[in-house]
């Protein structure tokens, strides 16, 4: 009788504790969210071939607006900066350009335009940028051919999706700062300032 | 022998189910509870004049939150690469002024924010383009976003600080408060603010 009242008392130790660890668990979980959980990745899967000083290849693909946005546009106009990213609805992406989207003065600042590229198709591209509340700058699908631009720019990943790189190209069009990030983490916005303040020198 | 096996198993039960209970003790690093506790967050005193004078602090190179000259502090873990934050800005600046503008509540409910994985430059970036009012604090390595249990943004804690200089957390949740006015009426209510006055 003692065994099995000692039993019945576990069992509610046990379902009391398990009640409350997934409640609060479940209050760092926001509720609807839609970001995929990667997990931690491998920081780095490609070897890129281009290095600083070395001519920016050139590209022309469609945005989320539906027009075309090439890289030479912009020659003699503007310092360009290049943001790939790896994936929409992932957890690191998803909170690094909506850090830009506040930042449009500091790019003003230095004249220069942010050009965001992933790898995937326009209407997960248009979804994915009209949830963070749209952006001021121009995105762009790699999507197909597949991974060409971030193929171009040694960025592509093994899996299809691209790293998490920043390119600052200048008015010339030639690259002045490359930065190959691990994938897991955000790079810091004011390295990328900073670099672009250098181009103004 | 069996009464007070029974007897233990019982205070087991009543100590996890109670908010600040077993699970809590086991997992420390889940956010902060109702009737609970704050990790212990040690804050670096504000160099700006205005914001030390705000949070009422005689320290001069670090404090902990419950050391803040108020009744009530409400705490916001953000981040200004969030989107959601950047709504909630405005939102928390009204909160911010209504709590200024209330002779009642003026000086008694303070805020603060914490930028979880934000440098300070982040921080400042956020704090300029919203003319924030009260004192942002960077948490670039996500220290004390770890130590909140490494919550998703915003999320606000509300802290109602006793004479005595302890403390017990009064709210703690994920997301956005909704309307400035009825929130500041909750947290008063729980707080027991204006009780007998």
């Amino acid at each position: 009788m003692a065994i099995k009242r000692a039993r019945l008392m576990l069992f509610l130790l046990a379902a009391v504790i398990a009640v409350q660890w997934s409640s609060a668990g479940g209050a760092a979980e926001p509720s609807g969210s839609k970001i995929y959980q990667t997990g931690k990745l491998k920081p780095i899967d490609s070897q890129s071939h281009l290095k600083v000083g070395d001519k920016a290849p050139d590209f022309t693909l469609p945005s989320i607006e539906g027009e075309k946005v090439s890289l030479r546009q912009y020659h003699g106009k503007k310092n360009v900066v290049i943001s790939f990213v790896p994936a929409a609805w992932t957890p690191v992406c998803t909170g690094q350009w909506p850090g830009y989207n506040i930042a449009k003065e500091m790019f003003d600042k230095n004249e220069a335009i942010l050009i965001g590229i992933t790898e995937d198709n326009i209407p997960t591209l248009f979804a994915w940028t009209e949830e963070m509340g749209g952006l001021w700058f121009p995105v762009l699908s790699d999507f197909w051919p597949h991974g060409k631009v971030a193929g171009s720019y040694g960025v592509l990943r093994s899996d299809g999706t691209s790293e998490r790189a920043i390119f600052i190209i200048d008015k010339n069009g030639t690259i002045r700062y490359i930065d190959v990030h691990d994938i897991n983490e955000r790079p810091r916005l004011e390295v990328l300032i900073t670099e672009l303040e250098k181009l103004r020198n | 022998m069996r009464k007070t096996c029974f007897l233990i198993l019982l205070m087991l039960v009543v100590f996890a189910s109670s908010p600040v209970g077993l699970a809590n003790c086991l997992a420390a690093a889940e956010p902060p509870v109702e009737g609970g506790r704050l990790p212990e967050i040690n804050l670096p005193v504000p160099d700006n004049a205005e914001e030390k004078k705000y949070l009422g602090l005689d320290q001069e190179s670090f404090f902990r939150i419950p050391q803040i000259k108020a009744d009530v502090v409400i705490v916001e873990m953000f981040s200004m690469y969030c989107p959601h934050c950047q709504k909630e800005a405005p939102i928390v600046n009204k909160l911010y002024q209504a709590i200024q503008n209330s002779p009642a509540l003026n000086g008694k409910i303070k805020i603060i924010g914490i930028g979880g994985g934000n440098t300070p430059y982040e921080v400042k970036l956020f704090k300029d383009r919203y003319k924030i009012p009260f004192a942002l604090f960077p948490d670039a390595d996500f220290s004390i976003h770890q130590l909140v249990g490494e919550v998703r943004t915003p999320y606000f804690i509300a802290v109602k600080i006793n004479s005595d200089g302890s403390h017990r957390v009064i709210y703690s949740k994920l997301g956005g408060f909704g309307d400035p006015d009825d929130f500041l009426e909750l947290i008063v209510k729980k707080s027991g603010l204006m009780e007998g006055e």
